[in-house]
This record gives C-alpha cells, structure tokens and sequence, in this order.
C-alpha cells in the first residue's frame, strides 16, 4: 500500500498537470509559451503580384517553430480541435484530408482516431499530408515530421484573445484563404465589441468564480483574470476571486471551499464537464452564504466553449454576456 | 528479579494530557483556516451559547465557513482519526505483531477495488458504500479462508490477508488503468481526504465508530491476554478464536466505515498506538482509550496542516499524516528509553 501511495503521489501530480493541460491547452510547457509573441509570416520569395498575398514557398513562425509550406497544402492533418474549426470556418475544409479524435466539430470534419496528446508519426504520415496542424509540440512530433520533410504549424493554446483572431489570420495566410480568414476575424472582432457594448459595467466590479473541476480532493481548479477565459470575463469588467490565490502565477490555481465562500464570489459558471447543476453547487455545505448562490446567479458553460478559443470564441462571449443580463434582470 | 509490569491504568496526568491534546487540537481546527475570520470572533461564535458570551457581529459566509464547512470537518477528521488509531491497536493486539495497520487483512485493497468500480463505472453517488463493502469483503474473504487453512492460529490469517490484498490491488489496478479518464480521480480518493460533505459523513461515520470504539474498549484486557500468546491465553480459560473473531470485526467495521468517507489514509493505524505505547506502556487496557484520543488529535492537526500549508489549496491528508508522522515517530523512538515495542 505504502509503495502504492508513493507512486500515486507522483501519478497525481503528474495528472494535475495534465488535467490542467486539458482544461487550458495554452498551459502546457511555460518556456515555449514565454517565446511566443504574435505568430509572424514571412516571404521568402518575390513571386507574389499581389502584395496582400504571400505565395509560396512560405514561411511561418509560430508557437516557437519556424516552418516553411512549399505550395498551397490540400492535405491536411489537424490535431488539435481548434485549429480544425478554424480550417472549416475559413473555407479551408476542403483541405483537410484527417482531424484527430477530439476534433468533432464542426459535423463534416474528417475525424480520425488521431491522437493530439500522444501524436503518432507514422499514423500521422500515413495520410500523406502536406501541412500538420498541432497546438503543442508533443514527444517531439514537430521535428520527427520535419525529419520526413512535412511541414508543421504550432498554433498554441491562446493566452490572450488577440492570439484567437490572430492564429485565423495565420491559418487563413498558410492555406490561401486570406480574405476569408480575415473576414472571419474581423467578423469574430466586431460581434465580440458588439456584446460587450451591450452589457452595461456596474460601478462595483463584479467578482465570479469559474470552476473548471474538482480537484477530487474537495477542492477545486479555477481561473485567474490573467487567463484566457479569464480575459474573456475581463472584458466585461469582471474580476475573478481566484486572483488573490494565484502565488505562482500559473493561471489555474487550486481553491479551497473555505477560500471560495470567504471571498463570496457574485458570479458562479461551471463548466458541463462533471455533472454539476446550479442545484448540486447550490446544495454544497456551506455554499448558501454565497451571493451567487442566493441570488441564483450561477450559469453552466459549454466545456468545450470556453475549452477552445476558434471561431465559436464568440458563442462564450455570448454566454457571459446573456448571463450578465439575465442576472441584472433578476 | 522482578519483571517490570506495565503499567495497566491511565496515570491522570496523561488522561488528562490527552484531553487537552485532543480539546486544543479540535479548538485549533474550528479556528485557523485561509479565511480571514478573527479567531476572537470565530470563538465566540462557537461559545455563544454560553450564558455571558455575545454572538459576535461575522458575515453569513464567515457564520457558513465555521458551522457548516469547518465544525463537521474537524468532527469527521477526529472520527477517523479515532477509528483508524483504536482499529489498529486492536490489530496489532490480536495478531501480536506490531507491523499489524487496519489495513492488514484487505481492507484497503478492498476498499480501494469498491470506489474504483464506483467511479470507473459513473456511479459516484455511492463510492462510500462501493469502498465501505470492498474492505468488509475482503477481510472477511481473508479471515474465512485463513481459518480454514490454518486453523487456530492467527499466522495463517494474516497470510491470507496478505493474498487478498494483493488479489484485490490486482484487479483494483487493472480497473483503474482500463479507465484513463477516471485515473486521476481513483488516485485522489486512494491518496484520502477529509470529505465536504457537511454533517452528512459525520452522521454516516460515527453510529460504526461509537459500537465498534464500545466493543474493542470492553475487550480491551482480552488483548493483553492475548498478548501473552495463543496457547497461554486458552490455558487462562480466553475463547480465543471467539474473542479475535469479535475484536477483528469491530476493527474492520470502523475501519471500513472510517475509510469510506475518507479514503486511505495511511499511517496513523499504525503509528500512534506505537507512540501510546512509547509513552506509556504497553497494556492495551491504556493503549486502547489513548490511542483513541490520540488517534482524533493527530488527524485533526494534520488535516489543519493540510489546509493551511498551501492555502487556499489542500494536500492530501495521506501526504501530510507520513510526512509529518513518520520524523515525529522516529524523534520519540529514539527519546524513548523502551526497547520493546
């Protein structure tokens, strides 16, 4: 048993650091997200006539890899669930040959039993493709490719909005659907502004609490302002009661149910990962003194809305501001 | 030469040391935590209904932290910690051997195999019952199958003890790594936690702990016969498979309860009767009570450590009772001047 709980004491570690992973693909390895900076493109030919349009060979710097695209892909894999619904918004579906096994939308995407958490290069290769898309370089699948001469474009895990329009605009630039990808993000940017103008800021900030998951152990996982969600709350004036906790500044940190009903968030959102209802929240012990929870103020998230930061970023924006209006209603 | 005896009744100072042990220690839990709640305050919301004391002028969340988040937990915490410590001074009375935990015949493996079929399966509304029946069954499996191979002596049960466990931590570990999205949430329960479920656990624990607590403190001086040895306590007229029948099944019961709103926590069935009997000898008429009172503290102020290290996160209880269990042992081990355990 001793020897048991010593290795389930590395296995837990090493699993909350996966689940976190999950949970906010952008929290993966600390020093490749501190090199990112926006995804950039260069030229490195003249060929082009058009000067909003980059012609191949192209290449491209992003998520800390510098790739070149020989010519406009028709094959591609996708292994990472945003970029795919990137690919379909932008037109871009018809040149996508394989998607991996969490890649179910949108419904036409080809999903295949790839895997974008252990990416296997043979089972990738077997597709022929010319340009694999990841959102983490796993087990060093990017220079394995590059050893059979397949280009790969790292779109990480967004850390601000910015990185959402501008990974469309990247995705958009290495398939040839510039104007199309620009449409989109300009589209994704304006219908963003045009909910936030709609919500009206109250002159207290209002606090919220979003909770990603147990931690199994009767605590639970939460955000921080300075996250992608939490950015996303951000914009709309609110303020996370996880901020104060975050000591390391990783963005996810663990809370205790004490922590939480002290600081009496006015906002609760729960993901629809775990079978959490507004009831079940509601009926934690101790959990009625929250102002949340007294004034029904808490809202299920789609898990994979606030999971992902493509096209559909604007159907999150959404649900935070229909839950802020639904709350100044009553 | 006169052989030293030990000593078989509770000198007062340490009855009464391990009353204000335990008194601090719940008093201490109700008080500290990550909230900012003034540990003035805090005690007199606790005390206001003793005539003179005002109740103080707390928040509802701060009113909801101390009586429906903290006051249960630290209860819970000395329940199990109560358990775990008089179940394993049982066990090591009726097996003689001082290695002997709660855990010994299968109850955790059996327990562990339980909450993993709950949790694997989606049936989390009923993981406690999953792990409450797993640990029963195994030791029940171990014990029946170790009577009929070794007939009277206690050896041959631990044996099959042994083989149940590892029976069960087979099939347990088979399930767990079957189910890689469920892996994590196996691996936190086996690691055990003080649950947040408010007074419901508590209520749950403590009818188990009160009936099996009366039986082993009502045979307490069965164990020091057993002590003796098999064969010695039948001369003295002890039913000695009758009484360690009895004496393990109160064990596991409290064990088995204690383990299913709280998952394993290791160590402290084994470790505080060892400190008792380091302090104050060996006669399980003194062990017994102590390492109740002992066993409550100790758990109540790792659980405290477990809140407050990392606050707001928490350890694993099971982390903190080994790390800060196991130097304290060894510092009264080697302060003891004993020999024997």
């Amino acid at each position: 048993m001793f020897r048991n709980r010593a290795s389930a004491t590395t296995l837990l570690v090493s699993m909350a650091l996966l689940f976190a992973a999950c949970a906010s693909p952008d929290a993966g390895d600390t020093t490749t997200t501190e090199s990112l900076g926006s995804p950039s493109v260069a030229e490195t030919t003249t060929t082009s006539t058009e000067p909003a349009m980059p012609g191949y060979p192209l290449t491209v710097n992003s998520g800390g890899v510098t790739t070149t695209i020989a010519e406009r892909p028709t094959a591609i894999v996708s292994l990472s669930p945003t970029a795919t619904e990137m690919l379909f918004a932008i037109g871009a579906g018809s040149q996508v040959v394989a998607v991996d096994e969490y890649s179910y939308f949108p419904d036409d995407a080809p999903v295949t039993d790839l895997s974008g958490f252990t990416p296997n290069l043979e089972a990738i290769v077997a597709y022929e493709p010319d340009l694999v898309v990841v959102s983490d370089d796993i087990d060093g699948i990017v220079a394995a490719l590059e050893g059979v001469d397949i280009p790969t474009l790292v779109l990480p895990g967004a850390q601000r909005v910015q990185d959402a329009y501008d990974q469309v605009r990247l995705l958009g630039d290495a398939t040839g659907m510039i104007s199309e990808a620009e449409a989109l993000a300009t589209e994704m940017e304006s219908e963003v502004s045009a909910l936030v103008a709609g919500v009206e800021l109250t002159s207290e900030p209002l606090t919220y609490y979003h909770e990603l998951g147990s931690d199994g152990g009767g605590s639970f996982y939460s955000v921080t302002s300075s996250t992608f969600i939490g950015e996303v709350f951000g914009t709309f004036g609110l303020e996370s009661i996880a901020d104060p906790a975050d000591s390391d500044g990783f963005g996810y940190p663990v809370l205790s149910v004490e922590f939480i009903i002290d600081a009496d968030p006015d906002l609760i959102f729960f993901t629809n990962c775990c079978g959490d209802t507004p009831e079940t929240i509601a009926a934690r012990p101790g959990w009625d003194s929250i102002t949340a929870v007294q004034e029904g103020a808490l809202y299920e998230l789609d898990d994979d809305l606030s999971s992902r930061w493509g096209p559909r970023l604007v159907e999150f924006f959404r649900l935070v501001a229909d839950a802020l209006a639904e709350r100044s209603e009553g | 030469m006169s052989i030293p005896l030990a000593p078989s009744r509770i000198r007062p100072a340490v009855a009464v040391g391990g009353v204000a042990v335990l008194a601090g220690a719940l008093l201490a839990g109700v008080l500290v935590g990550p909230a900012g709640l003034p540990a003035a305050s805090a005690l007199s919301a606790l005390f206001q209904w003793v005539p003179g004391v005002d109740a103080p002028a707390i928040s509802d969340a701060h009113q909801s932290i101390l009586f429906s988040w903290r006051l249960p937990r630290v209860v819970l915490g000395a329940l199990v910690g109560g358990c775990l410590a008089m179940s394993g001074a049982a066990y090591q009375g009726v097996f003689r051997n001082p290695l002997a935990d709660p855990f010994l015949l299968g109850a955790a493996a059996g327990a562990g195999l339980g909450a993993t079929l709950a949790i694997t399966t989606g049936a989390r509304a009923i993981i406690g019952l999953a792990a409450f029946l797993g640990a029963i069954v195994a030791v029940g499996i171990a014990y029946v199958l170790g009577r009929a191979a070794g007939g009277r002596t206690g050896a041959a049960i631990i044996l099959a003890g042994v083989a149940v466990a590892a029976f069960f931590t087979a099939m347990q570990t088979y399930l767990q790594q079957r189910s890689t999205d469920t892996l994590r949430e196996v691996y936190v329960w086996i690691l055990g936690r003080l649950s947040t479920n408010g007074w419901g656990d508590v209520t749950a624990l403590a009818p188990y702990a009160v009936v099996s607590g009366v039986v082993i403190f009502a045979f307490r001086r069965h164990l020091d016969v057993l002590a003796l040895g098999e064969d010695e306590a039948a001369t003295l007229g002890v039913p000695v498979a009758r009484i360690r029948l009895l004496l393990v099944a109160a064990a596991t019961l409290a064990t088995s309860a204690a383990v299913s709103v709280s998952g394993l926590i290791g160590f402290v069935g084994i470790i505080v009767p060892h400190l008792v009997r380091l302090v104050t000898g060996s006669s399980y008429r003194v062990v017994v009570p102590l390492s109740m009172i002992f066993g409550a503290a100790f758990m109540v102020i790792t659980d405290l450590g477990a809140r407050t290290v990392m606050s707001p996160a928490e350890l694993p209880i099971g982390v903190v009772t080994a790390f800060v269990g196991a130097p304290f042992f060894l510092l009264v081990l080697r302060r003891s001047r004993r020999t024997a355990l």
